[in-house]
Protein backbone atom coordinates (compact mmCIF):
# COMPACT_ATOMS: atom_id res chain seq x y z
CA UNK A 1 0.00 0.00 0.00
CA UNK A 2 1.27 3.45 -0.94
CA UNK A 3 0.89 6.41 1.38
CA UNK A 4 1.38 10.11 0.79
CA UNK A 5 3.14 11.71 3.73
CA UNK A 6 2.01 15.32 3.40
CA UNK A 7 4.25 17.82 5.13
CA UNK A 8 2.75 20.95 6.66
CA UNK A 9 5.12 23.52 8.15
CA UNK A 10 4.71 26.56 10.31
CA UNK A 11 5.36 29.78 8.42
CA UNK A 12 8.71 31.38 9.18
CA UNK A 13 10.32 28.41 10.88
CA UNK A 14 12.59 27.65 7.94
CA UNK A 15 13.55 31.32 7.50
CA UNK A 16 14.62 31.58 11.11
CA UNK A 17 17.26 28.88 10.67
CA UNK A 18 20.92 29.63 10.04
CA UNK A 19 22.40 28.63 6.65
CA UNK A 20 24.21 25.74 8.34
CA UNK A 21 20.99 24.54 9.97
CA UNK A 22 19.15 24.74 6.66
CA UNK A 23 21.88 22.73 5.01
CA UNK A 24 21.65 20.04 7.73
CA UNK A 25 17.88 19.97 7.38
CA UNK A 26 18.05 19.49 3.62
CA UNK A 27 20.48 16.61 4.09
CA UNK A 28 18.03 14.99 6.49
CA UNK A 29 15.24 15.25 3.94
CA UNK A 30 17.48 13.77 1.23
CA UNK A 31 18.47 10.93 3.54
CA UNK A 32 14.83 10.07 4.20
CA UNK A 33 14.24 10.09 0.46
CA UNK A 34 16.79 7.27 0.18
CA UNK A 35 15.13 5.05 2.78
CA UNK A 36 13.78 1.70 1.57
CA UNK A 37 10.13 2.06 0.59
CA UNK A 38 10.41 5.72 -0.38
CA UNK A 39 9.07 5.98 -3.91
CA UNK A 40 9.22 9.70 -4.48
CA UNK A 41 8.39 13.09 -3.21
CA UNK A 42 8.95 16.77 -3.66
CA UNK A 43 9.68 19.88 -1.67
CA UNK A 44 7.77 22.96 -2.72
CA UNK A 45 9.08 26.49 -3.10
CA UNK A 46 7.93 28.97 -0.44
CA UNK A 47 4.25 29.85 -0.34
CA UNK A 48 5.12 33.39 -1.52
CA UNK A 49 5.56 31.82 -4.97
CA UNK A 50 2.07 30.31 -4.97
CA UNK A 51 -0.54 31.20 -7.57
CA UNK A 52 -4.17 30.17 -7.29
CA UNK A 53 -6.60 29.44 -10.13
CA UNK A 54 -10.36 29.38 -9.74
CA UNK A 55 -13.21 29.44 -12.20
CA UNK A 56 -15.04 32.75 -12.22
CA UNK A 57 -18.05 32.80 -14.50
CA UNK A 58 -16.66 29.76 -16.23
CA UNK A 59 -13.29 31.38 -16.94
CA UNK A 60 -10.03 30.68 -15.12
CA UNK A 61 -9.25 33.45 -12.63
CA UNK A 62 -5.57 33.62 -11.72
CA UNK A 63 -4.62 35.30 -8.43
CA UNK A 64 -1.57 35.64 -6.23
CA UNK A 65 -1.20 33.56 -3.08
CA UNK A 66 -2.13 30.15 -1.69
CA UNK A 67 -5.60 28.66 -1.91
CA UNK A 68 -6.35 29.37 1.74
CA UNK A 69 -4.74 31.35 4.53
CA UNK A 70 -4.01 28.63 7.03
CA UNK A 71 -1.78 28.46 10.04
CA UNK A 72 0.26 25.72 8.45
CA UNK A 73 1.59 25.63 4.92
CA UNK A 74 1.80 22.61 2.68
CA UNK A 75 5.52 22.32 2.04
CA UNK A 76 6.05 19.00 0.31
CA UNK A 77 5.43 15.29 0.43
CA UNK A 78 6.88 11.83 0.25
CA UNK A 79 5.34 8.76 -1.36
CA UNK A 80 6.02 5.76 0.83
CA UNK A 81 5.33 2.10 0.30
CA UNK A 82 4.35 0.29 3.52
CA UNK A 83 2.51 -2.83 4.64
CA UNK A 84 0.18 -0.92 6.88
CA UNK A 85 -0.68 2.40 8.53
CA UNK A 86 1.57 1.79 11.54
CA UNK A 87 4.63 1.50 9.30
CA UNK A 88 3.60 4.64 7.46
CA UNK A 89 3.11 6.66 10.65
CA UNK A 90 6.43 5.39 11.95
CA UNK A 91 8.16 6.79 8.87
CA UNK A 92 6.11 9.99 9.07
CA UNK A 93 7.27 10.50 12.66
CA UNK A 94 10.86 10.79 11.37
CA UNK A 95 10.17 13.79 9.13
CA UNK A 96 12.14 16.79 10.48
CA UNK A 97 9.24 19.24 10.00
CA UNK A 98 7.69 17.79 13.15
CA UNK A 99 10.56 19.06 15.28
CA UNK A 100 9.94 22.56 13.91
CA UNK A 101 6.30 22.59 14.96
CA UNK A 102 4.97 21.14 11.70
CA UNK A 103 2.42 18.39 11.11
CA UNK A 104 2.38 15.35 8.84
CA UNK A 105 -0.84 14.09 7.29
CA UNK A 106 -0.74 10.45 6.19
CA UNK A 107 -3.11 9.56 3.35
CA UNK A 108 -3.33 6.27 1.51
CA UNK A 109 -2.92 6.71 -2.22
CA UNK A 110 -5.72 5.39 -4.36
CA UNK A 111 -4.62 2.22 -6.08
CA UNK A 112 -5.74 0.69 -9.33
CA UNK A 113 -6.90 -2.40 -7.47
CA UNK A 114 -7.27 -1.70 -3.79
CA UNK B 1 -23.63 14.41 56.34
CA UNK B 2 -23.46 17.19 53.78
CA UNK B 3 -19.78 17.50 54.58
CA UNK B 4 -18.98 14.46 52.52
CA UNK B 5 -20.32 15.50 49.16
CA UNK B 6 -16.86 16.68 48.22
CA UNK B 7 -15.73 13.12 48.51
CA UNK B 8 -18.32 11.97 46.04
CA UNK B 9 -17.48 14.76 43.61
CA UNK B 10 -13.92 13.64 43.94
CA UNK B 11 -14.77 10.02 43.36
CA UNK B 12 -16.79 10.92 40.29
CA UNK B 13 -14.06 13.13 38.91
CA UNK B 14 -11.51 10.39 39.50
CA UNK B 15 -13.55 8.00 37.44
CA UNK B 16 -14.00 10.52 34.69
CA UNK B 17 -10.38 11.43 34.34
CA UNK B 18 -9.22 9.05 31.59
CA UNK B 19 -12.18 9.95 29.45
CA UNK B 20 -11.16 13.59 29.40
CA UNK B 21 -11.07 14.74 25.83
CA UNK B 22 -13.65 12.25 24.69
CA UNK B 23 -16.21 14.27 22.81
CA UNK B 24 -19.34 12.35 23.72
CA UNK B 25 -21.48 13.86 26.44
CA UNK B 26 -22.32 11.55 29.33
CA UNK B 27 -26.02 12.06 28.62
CA UNK B 28 -25.51 10.55 25.21
CA UNK B 29 -24.66 7.23 26.76
CA UNK B 30 -27.93 6.28 28.34
CA UNK B 31 -28.87 2.79 27.43
CA UNK B 32 -32.37 1.51 27.21
CA UNK B 33 -31.76 -2.15 27.53
CA UNK B 34 -29.74 -3.97 30.11
CA UNK B 35 -28.67 -7.36 28.95
CA UNK B 36 -25.86 -9.63 29.78
CA UNK B 37 -23.29 -10.38 27.18
CA UNK B 38 -20.41 -12.72 27.30
CA UNK B 39 -17.26 -11.70 25.56
CA UNK B 40 -16.85 -15.36 24.70
CA UNK B 41 -19.70 -14.88 22.28
CA UNK B 42 -16.98 -13.65 19.99
CA UNK B 43 -15.78 -17.20 19.79
CA UNK B 44 -19.17 -18.38 18.60
CA UNK B 45 -20.10 -15.40 16.51
CA UNK B 46 -16.86 -14.69 14.74
CA UNK B 47 -18.39 -13.15 11.67
CA UNK B 48 -17.55 -9.54 12.39
CA UNK B 49 -14.22 -10.42 13.94
CA UNK B 50 -13.26 -12.30 10.81
CA UNK B 51 -14.45 -9.46 8.64
CA UNK B 52 -12.37 -6.96 10.56
CA UNK B 53 -9.35 -9.21 10.33
CA UNK B 54 -9.79 -9.43 6.59
CA UNK B 55 -10.40 -5.69 6.30
CA UNK B 56 -7.35 -4.87 8.33
CA UNK B 57 -3.86 -5.13 6.96
CA UNK B 58 -2.71 -8.45 8.29
CA UNK B 59 0.92 -9.13 8.89
CA UNK B 60 2.35 -11.51 6.29
CA UNK B 61 2.95 -14.21 8.93
CA UNK B 62 -0.70 -14.19 9.89
CA UNK B 63 -1.90 -14.09 6.31
CA UNK B 64 0.19 -17.10 5.38
CA UNK B 65 -0.54 -19.14 8.47
CA UNK B 66 -2.21 -22.44 7.58
CA UNK B 67 -5.84 -22.60 8.64
CA UNK B 68 -6.51 -25.40 11.06
CA UNK B 69 -10.18 -25.87 11.81
CA UNK B 70 -9.42 -27.58 15.11
CA UNK B 71 -7.35 -24.73 16.38
CA UNK B 72 -8.98 -21.36 16.03
CA UNK B 73 -6.30 -18.85 16.96
CA UNK B 74 -7.15 -16.50 19.79
CA UNK B 75 -7.18 -13.18 17.99
CA UNK B 76 -9.08 -11.19 20.58
CA UNK B 77 -6.04 -9.12 21.47
CA UNK B 78 -5.39 -8.21 17.83
CA UNK B 79 -9.07 -7.37 17.51
CA UNK B 80 -9.04 -5.11 20.56
CA UNK B 81 -5.98 -3.23 19.35
CA UNK B 82 -7.48 -2.80 15.89
CA UNK B 83 -10.75 -1.45 17.30
CA UNK B 84 -8.85 0.91 19.61
CA UNK B 85 -6.38 2.12 17.00
CA UNK B 86 -5.56 5.80 17.58
CA UNK B 87 -6.14 6.51 13.88
CA UNK B 88 -9.87 5.94 14.55
CA UNK B 89 -11.99 8.60 16.21
CA UNK B 90 -12.58 7.98 19.93
CA UNK B 91 -16.32 7.45 19.48
CA UNK B 92 -15.57 4.97 16.69
CA UNK B 93 -13.10 3.11 18.93
CA UNK B 94 -15.78 2.74 21.58
CA UNK B 95 -18.48 1.69 19.10
CA UNK B 96 -16.24 -0.81 17.32
CA UNK B 97 -15.06 -2.34 20.59
CA UNK B 98 -18.63 -2.78 21.79
CA UNK B 99 -19.67 -4.20 18.44
CA UNK B 100 -16.75 -6.45 17.54
CA UNK B 101 -15.28 -7.42 20.90
CA UNK B 102 -18.24 -7.30 23.26
CA UNK B 103 -20.68 -8.49 20.61
CA UNK B 104 -23.37 -5.86 21.15
CA UNK B 105 -25.72 -5.19 18.27
CA UNK B 106 -25.55 -1.96 16.30
CA UNK B 107 -29.02 -1.07 17.63
CA UNK B 108 -27.93 -1.53 21.23
CA UNK B 109 -24.84 0.62 20.77
CA UNK B 110 -26.92 3.25 19.00
CA UNK B 111 -29.29 3.46 21.94
CA UNK B 112 -26.28 3.74 24.26
CA UNK B 113 -25.10 6.77 22.31
CA UNK B 114 -28.64 8.14 22.00
CA UNK B 115 -28.20 8.21 18.24
CA UNK B 116 -30.28 6.51 15.59
CA UNK B 117 -29.35 3.01 14.48
CA UNK B 118 -28.74 4.51 11.05
CA UNK B 119 -26.20 6.99 12.42
CA UNK B 120 -24.42 4.29 14.40
CA UNK B 121 -24.35 2.06 11.36
CA UNK B 122 -22.73 4.84 9.36
CA UNK B 123 -20.22 5.46 12.15
CA UNK B 124 -19.26 1.79 12.24
CA UNK B 125 -19.14 1.56 8.45
CA UNK B 126 -16.91 4.63 8.23
CA UNK B 127 -14.54 3.12 10.79
CA UNK B 128 -14.43 -0.22 8.99
CA UNK B 129 -13.81 1.55 5.68
CA UNK B 130 -10.89 3.41 7.19
CA UNK B 131 -9.47 0.17 8.61
CA UNK B 132 -9.56 -1.25 5.10
CA UNK B 133 -8.51 1.75 3.00
CA UNK B 134 -5.79 3.10 5.29
CA UNK B 135 -4.60 -0.46 6.06
CA UNK B 136 -4.83 -0.25 9.83
CA UNK B 137 -3.02 -3.42 10.92
CA UNK B 138 -4.69 -6.34 12.65
CA UNK B 139 -1.90 -6.91 15.10
CA UNK B 140 -0.68 -6.36 18.62
CA UNK B 141 1.71 -3.39 18.57
CA UNK B 142 5.41 -4.10 19.02
CA UNK B 143 7.03 -3.66 22.41
CA UNK B 144 8.12 -0.05 22.16
CA UNK B 145 4.71 1.03 20.86
CA UNK B 146 2.70 -1.11 23.23
CA UNK B 147 2.49 1.32 26.19
CA UNK B 148 0.97 4.20 24.18
CA UNK B 149 -1.40 1.87 22.30
CA UNK B 150 -2.39 0.06 25.47
CA UNK B 151 -3.23 3.43 27.02
CA UNK B 152 -5.87 3.94 24.30
CA UNK B 153 -7.36 0.47 24.89
CA UNK B 154 -7.51 1.05 28.65
CA UNK B 155 -9.13 4.46 28.14
CA UNK B 156 -11.80 2.96 25.87
CA UNK B 157 -12.64 0.22 28.39
CA UNK B 158 -12.71 2.69 31.27
CA UNK B 159 -14.92 5.05 29.28
CA UNK B 160 -17.39 2.23 28.65
CA UNK B 161 -17.33 1.42 32.36
CA UNK B 162 -17.86 5.03 33.42
CA UNK B 163 -20.84 5.50 31.17
CA UNK B 164 -22.43 2.37 32.60
CA UNK B 165 -21.52 3.46 36.10
CA UNK B 166 -22.73 7.04 35.93
CA UNK B 167 -26.12 6.07 34.50
CA UNK B 168 -26.97 2.77 36.19
CA UNK B 169 -30.29 1.26 35.30
CA UNK B 170 -30.23 2.48 31.74
CA UNK B 171 -26.57 1.77 31.07
CA UNK B 172 -25.71 -0.65 33.86
CA UNK B 173 -24.89 -3.37 31.41
CA UNK B 174 -22.09 -1.26 29.94
CA UNK B 175 -20.27 -1.47 33.29
CA UNK B 176 -20.59 -5.25 33.19
CA UNK B 177 -19.37 -5.22 29.59
CA UNK B 178 -16.34 -3.14 30.60
CA UNK B 179 -15.56 -5.52 33.48
CA UNK B 180 -15.64 -8.43 31.07
CA UNK B 181 -13.40 -6.61 28.61
CA UNK B 182 -11.08 -5.75 31.48
CA UNK B 183 -10.86 -9.38 32.57
CA UNK B 184 -10.10 -10.52 29.04
CA UNK B 185 -7.43 -7.86 28.53
CA UNK B 186 -5.78 -8.63 31.87
CA UNK B 187 -5.75 -12.34 31.02
CA UNK B 188 -4.38 -11.79 27.52
CA UNK B 189 -1.60 -9.44 28.68
CA UNK B 190 -0.40 -11.13 31.86
CA UNK B 191 2.93 -9.34 31.76
CA UNK B 192 1.35 -5.87 31.86
CA UNK B 193 0.39 -4.42 35.26
CA UNK B 194 -1.89 -1.65 34.00
CA UNK B 195 -4.71 -3.85 32.59
CA UNK B 196 -4.85 -5.65 35.94
CA UNK B 197 -4.85 -2.34 37.77
CA UNK B 198 -7.72 -1.07 35.60
CA UNK B 199 -9.67 -4.24 36.32
CA UNK B 200 -9.12 -3.79 40.06
CA UNK B 201 -10.12 -0.13 39.84
CA UNK B 202 -13.38 -1.00 38.05
CA UNK B 203 -14.11 -3.85 40.46
CA UNK B 204 -13.77 -1.51 43.43
CA UNK B 205 -16.04 1.17 41.97
CA UNK B 206 -18.52 -1.47 40.85
CA UNK B 207 -18.50 -3.00 44.34
CA UNK B 208 -20.22 0.18 45.60
CA UNK B 209 -22.83 0.12 42.85
CA UNK B 210 -25.79 -0.92 45.01
CA UNK B 211 -24.94 1.59 47.73
CA UNK B 212 -24.42 4.76 45.75
CA UNK B 213 -27.97 5.36 44.58
CA UNK B 214 -31.13 5.35 46.68
CA UNK B 215 -34.67 6.73 46.69
CA UNK B 216 -37.93 5.44 45.32
CA UNK B 217 -36.67 5.56 41.72
CA UNK B 218 -33.03 4.85 42.55
CA UNK B 219 -31.89 8.22 41.29
CA UNK B 220 -30.75 9.83 44.54
CA UNK B 221 -27.00 10.06 44.84
CA UNK B 222 -25.65 8.72 48.14
CA UNK B 223 -22.29 10.18 49.07
CA UNK B 224 -19.39 7.90 49.79
CA UNK B 225 -19.40 8.55 53.54
CA UNK B 226 -23.17 8.00 53.76
CA UNK B 227 -23.21 4.75 51.86
CA UNK B 228 -24.33 1.58 53.64
CA UNK B 229 -21.12 -0.41 53.72
CA UNK B 230 -23.12 -3.60 54.15
CA UNK B 231 -24.33 -3.07 50.58
CA UNK B 232 -20.79 -3.02 49.26
CA UNK B 233 -19.63 -6.18 47.54
CA UNK B 234 -16.78 -7.13 49.87
CA UNK B 235 -15.93 -10.25 47.93
CA UNK B 236 -15.35 -8.13 44.85
CA UNK B 237 -13.32 -5.63 46.86
CA UNK B 238 -11.22 -8.51 48.13
CA UNK B 239 -10.67 -9.73 44.59
CA UNK B 240 -9.59 -6.24 43.50
CA UNK B 241 -7.13 -5.90 46.39
CA UNK B 242 -5.67 -9.31 45.62
CA UNK B 243 -5.08 -8.15 42.07
CA UNK B 244 -3.25 -4.94 42.94
CA UNK B 245 -1.38 -6.00 46.07
CA UNK B 246 1.29 -8.03 44.27
CA UNK B 247 1.94 -5.35 41.64
CA UNK B 248 5.25 -3.76 42.48
CA UNK B 249 6.85 -3.52 39.06
CA UNK B 250 5.43 -0.15 38.08
CA UNK B 251 3.20 2.63 39.27
CA UNK B 252 1.17 3.52 36.22
CA UNK B 253 -1.89 5.80 36.27
CA UNK B 254 -4.39 2.98 36.75
CA UNK B 255 -2.45 1.38 39.59
CA UNK B 256 -2.32 4.72 41.39
CA UNK B 257 -6.05 5.22 40.83
CA UNK B 258 -6.75 1.69 42.07
CA UNK B 259 -4.66 2.41 45.18
CA UNK B 260 -6.71 5.58 45.75
CA UNK B 261 -9.98 3.66 45.29
CA UNK B 262 -8.77 1.06 47.77
CA UNK B 263 -7.95 3.74 50.36
CA UNK B 264 -11.41 5.24 49.88
CA UNK B 265 -12.98 1.94 50.91
CA UNK B 266 -11.14 2.01 54.22
CA UNK B 267 -12.53 3.49 57.42
CA UNK B 268 -11.39 6.02 58.34
CA UNK B 269 -10.01 7.25 55.02
CA UNK B 270 -6.36 8.29 55.12
CA UNK B 271 -6.81 11.53 53.19
CA UNK B 272 -3.19 12.56 53.53
CA UNK B 273 -2.18 9.33 51.79
CA UNK B 274 -4.86 9.91 49.14
CA UNK B 275 -3.54 13.44 48.56
CA UNK B 276 0.00 12.08 48.19
CA UNK B 277 -1.17 9.54 45.58
CA UNK B 278 -2.99 12.26 43.69
CA UNK B 279 0.16 14.37 43.71
CA UNK B 280 2.00 11.40 42.19
CA UNK B 281 -0.75 10.91 39.61
CA UNK B 282 -0.77 14.62 38.72
CA UNK B 283 2.99 14.50 38.26
CA UNK B 284 2.58 11.52 35.94
CA UNK B 285 -0.31 12.82 33.84
CA UNK B 286 -0.14 16.61 34.10
CA UNK B 287 -3.94 16.55 34.18
CA UNK B 288 -5.72 19.48 35.87
CA UNK B 289 -8.62 17.12 36.64
CA UNK B 290 -6.26 15.04 38.74
CA UNK B 291 -5.14 18.20 40.54
CA UNK B 292 -8.79 18.97 41.22
CA UNK B 293 -9.23 15.56 42.83
CA UNK B 294 -6.04 16.06 44.80
CA UNK B 295 -7.44 19.34 46.09
CA UNK B 296 -10.47 17.50 47.45
CA UNK B 297 -8.23 15.16 49.40
CA UNK B 298 -6.34 18.19 50.69
CA UNK B 299 -9.65 19.70 51.79
CA UNK B 300 -10.23 16.62 53.93
CA UNK B 301 -6.69 16.59 55.30
CA UNK B 302 -5.95 20.32 55.70
CA UNK B 303 -9.32 22.06 55.45
CA UNK B 304 -11.31 23.76 52.68
CA UNK B 305 -9.32 27.02 52.52
CA UNK B 306 -6.12 25.33 51.36
CA UNK B 307 -8.11 23.31 48.83
CA UNK B 308 -10.00 26.29 47.43
CA UNK B 309 -6.74 28.07 46.71
CA UNK B 310 -5.64 25.14 44.54
CA UNK B 311 -9.03 24.75 42.85
CA UNK B 312 -9.30 28.44 41.97
CA UNK B 313 -5.94 28.28 40.20
CA UNK B 314 -7.12 25.51 37.85
CA UNK B 315 -8.34 26.34 34.36
CA UNK B 316 -11.33 23.97 34.33
CA UNK B 317 -14.36 26.24 33.95
CA UNK B 318 -15.82 23.89 31.33
CA UNK B 319 -15.71 20.93 33.69
CA UNK B 320 -18.84 20.35 35.80
CA UNK B 321 -16.98 18.84 38.77
CA UNK B 322 -14.77 21.92 39.03
CA UNK B 323 -17.89 23.96 39.76
CA UNK B 324 -19.39 21.41 42.16
CA UNK B 325 -16.10 21.02 44.02
CA UNK B 326 -15.71 24.81 44.32
CA UNK B 327 -19.30 25.02 45.51
CA UNK B 328 -18.71 22.45 48.24
CA UNK B 329 -15.57 24.18 49.44
CA UNK B 330 -17.27 27.60 49.47
CA UNK B 331 -20.19 26.14 51.40
CA UNK B 332 -17.87 24.64 53.96
CA UNK B 333 -16.18 28.03 54.32
CA UNK B 334 -19.61 29.60 54.97
CA UNK B 335 -19.52 31.64 51.75
CA UNK B 336 -23.11 30.76 50.92
CA UNK B 337 -23.84 33.23 48.12
CA UNK B 338 -20.75 32.23 46.16
CA UNK B 339 -21.49 28.57 46.86
CA UNK B 340 -24.99 28.93 45.48
CA UNK B 341 -23.71 30.53 42.27
CA UNK B 342 -21.17 27.74 41.85
CA UNK B 343 -23.84 25.06 42.43
CA UNK B 344 -25.91 26.67 39.68
CA UNK B 345 -22.90 26.62 37.36
CA UNK B 346 -22.42 22.93 38.14
CA UNK B 347 -26.12 22.19 37.62
CA UNK B 348 -26.03 23.76 34.16
CA UNK B 349 -23.29 21.31 33.19
CA UNK B 350 -24.36 18.17 35.08
CA UNK B 351 -24.59 15.07 32.91
CA UNK B 352 -26.92 12.73 34.79
CA UNK B 353 -30.21 12.95 36.67
CA UNK B 354 -28.79 11.83 40.04
CA UNK B 355 -26.16 14.55 39.81
CA UNK B 356 -28.74 17.21 38.90
CA UNK B 357 -30.97 16.11 41.75
CA UNK B 358 -28.11 16.25 44.21
CA UNK B 359 -27.12 19.75 43.11
CA UNK B 360 -30.71 21.00 43.36
CA UNK B 361 -30.85 19.71 46.93
CA UNK B 362 -27.67 21.60 47.71
CA UNK B 363 -29.00 24.81 46.16
CA UNK B 364 -32.14 24.54 48.26
CA UNK B 365 -29.99 24.25 51.39
CA UNK B 366 -27.86 27.29 50.59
Amino acid sequence: MQYALLIYTKPGTYDSLSPAEREALSLEYYALRDEPGMLGGAALQPVTTATTIRLADGRPLVTDGPFADTKEIFGGYYVYEADNLDQATEMAARIPALRLGGTIEVRPIMGKAS
Amino acid sequence: MAEESVAEAFAVAARRWPSEGMPTSPAAWLVTTARHRAIDRLRRDRVLADKLRLLAATTPEVAEAPVDDNEIPDERLELIFTCCHPALAPEAQVALTLRAVAGLSTEEIASSFLVSAETMKRRLTRAKTKIRDAAIPFSVPAGDRLPERLAVVLAVIYLIFNQGYSAPGQAGHLAAEALRLGRVLAALLPGQPEPRALLALMLMHDARRRARLAGADGQDLVLLADQDRALWDWQQIGEAREIIDPITSSRGPYLIQAAIASLQLAEPIDWRQVAALYAELAELTGSPVVRLNGAVAIAEADGPAAALEIVDALDLAGYPYWHSTRAELLRRLGRREEARTAYHDALARAGTEPERRFLRRRIAEC
